[in-house]
Order: structure tokens, then sequence, then C-alpha cells
């Protein structure tokens, strides 16, 4: 049961909630094998959904709040505090860090509203939607290939790139940030399975390689 | 398993999307003047093709957007995809030995661009063998 006297506001909120994978991040810690792959849970960020039609005039207001809008699938806009991925023709994700909430003093949210008024399409708050695992390392696209049909080679996947696909049999947004490194968005009710999945995906490299 | 050309996002396997059933079937213009047979005939009554069959399919893990598509119930050979809305293409031309996932080049309007990985149908090739498809 939750401590109640701590509930003094929205820092007394922060300081008890969990995020979706939090009970497995011992596992994933005594998972990790440093120097071959790694995975961890993110950070809490703040998500915004966001429907509009990025050829509007409401589209180019929304631009330029987020730092562009992706035009196709696999590309990915923002500035370098802002990711805009791209969810469908008419629909993105915008990801920011979690200070950017309006709770916390930002004005992500409050800012995309206002820039979309009253024209159609929406912005709504998703933060609490998805989970962030980081998966880095040079076996993480191994252990990506086990659960994912799309080709994860670099010369077509390459770093700065993001596609809506499968991994482990469920629908994520897998984000590639470096030359070695993929961040996963799964929504929240599928974290503790993928977080289980990716573990033991990872379990082969573990042990010493077969020659 | 097949590979089917998202309009949008590329070449995807076919457990990204779920089937729409028959295309191009209209709502009455008039509902209220149907009697209950053409009622249900509207509802419940689909054509049971042998051959080139025009169907609906979403990209329910990816872009989630509709779009048409002729295949042949027989071959599995995907002929054609289009979007919503338009009328169904001629599907005389047999189509090319390439592979599953064959689509004519003009057959979509918003999939010149798609990622890198449209490119590359082999990508199911290429998954491990552990890949659980």
């Amino acid at each position: 049961m939750a401590n109640t006297a701590a509930l003094t506001g929205i820092n007394g909120l922060r300081d008890i909630r969990r995020s979706p994978a939090s009970h497995l991040a011992g596992a994933m810690e005594a998972g990790s094998i440093e120097g071959t792959v790694t995975l961890s849970e993110g950070p809490f960020q703040t998500m915004a959904g966001v429907r509009v039609d990025p050829r509007s005039e409401e589209g180019a207001r929304i631009a330029s709040v987020a730092g562009g809008l992706p035009a196709r699938c696999g590309e990915v806009a923002g500035t370098d505090r802002v990711t805009v991925l791209w969810l469908g023709p008419q629909e993105f994700l915008v990801v920011a860090p979690e200070e950017a909430h309006d709770s916390l003093g930002g004005d992500l949210i409050g800012s995309l509203t206002a820039a979309l008024g009253d024209a159609p399409g929406q912005v709504v708050d998703l933060s609490a939607n998805r989970t962030t695992f980081e998966l880095s390392g040079p076996r993480a696209r191994a252990v990506l290939e086990k659960g994912c049909s799309l080709d994860l080679h670099p010369r077509s996947f390459t770093p700065g790139t993001a596609l809506n696909t499968e991994v482990g049999n469920i629908p994520v947004v897998l984000l590639k940030t470096g030359d070695d490194s993929f961040r996963l968005f799964p929504r929240a009710s599928f974290a503790d399975y993928l977080g289980r999945w990716l573990l033991d995906a990872m379990r082969e490299f573990a042990s010493p390689e077969v020659p | 398993m097949l590979l089917i050309s998202c309009p949008n996002c590329g070449s995807r396997d076919e457990t990204e999307f779920h089937y729409g059933g028959q295309a191009h079937v209209p709502y009455p213009e008039n509902p209220n003047d149907l009697n209950d047979r053409e009622w249900a005939e509207y509802l419940f009554y689909r054509a049971n093709t042998k051959g080139t069959f025009a169907e609906r399919w979403v990209h329910s893990t990816g872009c989630r957007q509709w779009f048409n598509m002729l295949r042949d119930t027989v071959t599995y050979d995907i002929q054609a995809v289009y979007p919503m809305g338009t009328p169904r293409p001629a599907s005389a031309a047999p189509a090319p030995e390439s592979g599953t996932a064959s689509l004519a080049p003009d057959s979509t309007t918003t999939g010149t661009a798609g990622p890198s990985v449209s490119a590359t149908s082999s990508a199911s090739t290429t998954a491990p063998k552990g890949a659980t498809k």
C-alpha cells in the first residue's frame, strides 16, 4: 500500500509510481552482458499522439512546434530533445524527456494543442501509453532478428530511422538510435512480455561462443 | 507466409495485416427500400471466387491504413495493391514470377517512396532460424 503521506502534489506521485517493467530491472541487469548486448528500461518520457494532415496549415504549425513531421515510413523528425516518429500518413508520436510534460514545468502538450487550435486533428497525452527499452551492443541486432522479420542490416536500417513492426509477435515502434543501439516502444501492457522475451533471446550470448 | 506490399510501409509479413473481406461491396443507396432477403444478401453474402479476388486489408501493426488488393485465391499471387475508393484494376496481366509479393509498379499512389526495407523482399529469408514466424 502506498504511503499516502507522500501523495502531496505532483512530486509525491512521481515518487511512488512504477514504470511498466520496473519489476524486471534486476533481471535485466543480470541478463545484460557488457560488451555484447545490454538491456535496460528507459526513463519515463513525455509522449504525445498527434493526428494531423501534414500538408495542411495546422500541420505546418505542429511541425514548427515539434521540429518537423516525418514525411514517410521510417523517417524520424524533431530536434535534439524532441523526437517525432511516424505512425501513419497522418499520425505521429512525439517523444520528449519527462521534464517537457506540462505538469513538470514543460509545455510540450500545451504548445502542441495550441498549435492545432480548432483545426481538424488531435493531440493526446500518451505519456503512460508506452514504455521504452534500450537494447544495445554488438549482438543487439542478432537478438532482435530472432523475432523481427524486417531487414535490420545496417545497409537498409540506418541509425535515425524508426519502423512500426512486430518484435516477438507484439507491435512495437523500433527506433535505431546508433550503430549498435535500438530503442523499442511497446505498449505498457506488453512491457513484461517483451522484457522477458528479450532477456530470453539474449541468454545465448552469455555463454562462450561455440566454434 | 505472404509478403504484402503496404502502400505506405513497403513489404511486410502477412502477420502484420488483417483481412477485411471482399472489396467493392457498396452500401445500399436506400437501405429502407430493401426487403429482408436483399438486406441479408448485402450483409452476409459474399463472392467465393476461385481465382483473382479483390479484397480489403489493413496494416494493423504498421500504419493502420486500409487498402485494396487483387489476390489469386488459388496461387496466392498478389497482382495489385491499390487505394481504397479506386475502381478495381484490370487483372489480365499474369504476375511475374519474382515472388509472392509481386506488385505492379503503378498500382499504388503513395507507395513510391517506401522505406528502405521495401526494396528487400528477402527480409524473411534472412531471418534467423529462431524467428518465431
